[in-house]
């Protein structure tokens, strides 16, 4: 009963912040929406029995992520009023992007019961050590190529920043 | 959990709440002293003997100063900052186990508020989010000092999360747990971590001075360059938390220092001394607090003896130097469990 209660709650938080992010004229405001949501959702790995899910969520997105997404907004002080007009055709485009998005997430809706019954079966699928099983048992290759492009994506970053740093020297 | 329990966690919750502003509010004293002992003075003494009664002149000067809220400042995020920093301070301390436990007839009341099994990373957690109450009140003054020592105190506490998530992993390598409450456990039957992971130590302990921003890495507020730092702004009582939430914060890593690396509760020879359990159970907490006041007084006379570092000094400190000796000492413990014979 109180789960349930906690779950319309969160639901609640992750749809308004949700919301806010968009309507939100200040990209400030829009951040810490985000971090709001981010949150909620946290809260509903953390209902799903997922606990490592949710502290790494909590850890990764809303302790490094978008702290480096409000520092770079803080740094380069962008206000609502520097919002780039975008041509037509890109906001077409992000229109029929993100209504594919929904067809396929509306596509994911009806097989939606088969979680929530593994969810009370009492199964700790979010436990560390499961979690941990699984990774380096079953899924190590794709555990180790998602390592891999981590690595040649932090690579990529630093020489890219190196080379401007170079050209701005010379 | 029976109703029992519940009250007794949320008995727990409160004590634990009231010792940790208790002792940073003593803390405030106990630093003005160390520093006055440090540089041949006498420091406080006049608000009751020995200046006893000193943390409380202080808030309550703090409570009645005028409050300032500067215009252009977005009034409720100016409020936030200081709040949601305060409340990440104390939020950490509800998975550091205080001592073992009081036994009655039926059940084990554990002197822990909740032992979650990702303890560790709870923490870490917790303390990763605690840099937007910096970022958010550096903002929200509208003063270019304050956005400059915010946006230092983001970039050094990212910085040195780093590394200080990369030596807890060799911990947990050689624990294999990442509850609070079994590490410490371990060490009652083994050694004191500190002894397996010296390096990991002294990792973690430059990242906890970095983190609580504490001294020779206090650049958020270094006033010989940024005014007051991030709260420059502030005034009264919201000056007060963030001061306040600092102490909190240097209380909660001793702790965390003591529990992980130096035993927790756990004091040598302490099961040959022949104590019923609930006794012992006091003097496991009176050390525990004994090794916790050994790092705040480290805490403080690295304080008044090491100046600042300049800012690219840290920086280069810790990227440069603590996290390539953190994946090192990842990579030791390994080889070093692998010819052991410890994997599991």
């Amino acid at each position: 009963m109180l789960t349930e209660y906690a779950f319309w709650l969160l639901s609640f938080i992750a749809v308004f912040s949700g919301i806010a992010v968009i309507v939100s004229k200040n990209p400030v405001y829009s951040v810490l929406y985000l971090i709001m949501t981010f949150f909620a959702i946290a809260g509903h790995y953390f209902l799903m029995n997922a606990q490592f899910l949710a502290a790494v969520h909590i850890i990764v997105y809303a302790g490094a992520i978008m702290v480096l997404f409000l520092y770079v907004i803080m740094m380069l002080n962008l206000n609502s009023i520097e919002i780039e007009k975008r041509s037509s055709i890109v906001k077409l485009l992000a229109v029929v992007a993100s209504g594919l998005m929904l067809v396929v997430l509306a596509g994911a809706v009806p097989h939606a019961e088969v979680l929530i019954q593994q969810k009370e079966s009492a199964t700790p699928a979010g436990m560390v050590e499961d979690l941990g099983i699984a990774l380096y048992r079953n899924y190590l290759l794709p555990f180790e190529l998602a390592s891999i492009l981590f690595l040649a994506a932090m690579v990529g970053a630093v020489y890219l920043s190196k080379k401007n740093l170079n050209e701005t020297q010379n | 959990m029976t109703d029992s329990m519940l009250i007794y966690k949320i008995i727990l919750c409160v004590i634990v709440f009231a010792v940790s502003l208790g002792a940073a509010a003593y803390m405030t004293w106990g630093e003005r002293k160390l520093a006055a002992w440090l540089q041949d003075r006498v420091g406080p003494n006049r608000a009751g003997p020995l200046g006893l009664l000193q943390p409380i002149a202080d808030g309550i000067k703090m409570f009645f100063k005028e409050e300032m809220i500067p215009t252009h400042s977005n009034r409720w995020l100016f409020i936030l900052g200081p709040c949601f920093f305060m409340l990440c301070a104390c939020m950490t301390g509800v998975v550091i186990p205080w001592g073992a436990g009081w036994q009655t007839e039926t059940t084990l009341y554990p002197m822990q508020v909740t032992d979650i099994n990702i303890g560790l990373l709870y923490l870490l957690g917790v303390v990763s989010i605690g840099v937007y109450g910096v970022m958010i009140g550096g903002w929200a003054s509208n003063n270019k000092y304050s956005l400059l020592g915010a946006l230092r105190a983001s970039s050094q506490m990212i910085s040195y999360e780093v590394a200080m998530g990369l030596a807890l992993i060799a911990l947990v390598m050689m624990t294999g747990t990442l509850s609070l409450k079994e590490i410490v456990e371990q060490q009652d039957a083994g050694m004191a971590n500190v002894v397996y992971q010296p390096l990991g130590f002294i990792i973690f302990l430059i990242c906890a001075f970095a983190e609580t921003n504490r001294a020779p890495f206090d650049l958020p507020e270094c006033e010989s360059e940024l005014v007051g730092g991030y709260h420059t702004e502030y005034s009264s009582m919201k000056l007060g938390f963030y001061l306040f939430a600092e102490y909190i914060n240097m209380f909660i890593s001793s702790a965390i220092m003591a529990s992980l690396y130096f035993g927790g509760y756990n004091f040598p020879f302490q099961h040959e001394l022949g104590l019923d359990g609930n006794i012992l159970t006091i003097v496991q907490s009176a050390f525990f607090f004994g090794k916790i006041f050994l790092f705040i007084f480290l805490f403080m006379w690295v304080r008044w003896t090491l100046p600042r570092f300049r800012y690219d000094q840290l920086m280069n400190l810790g990227w440069k130097v603590l996290l390539p000796l953190a994946i090192a000492n990842i990579i030791i413990t390994g080889f070093v469990m692998l010819f052991t014979g410890k994997l599991g």
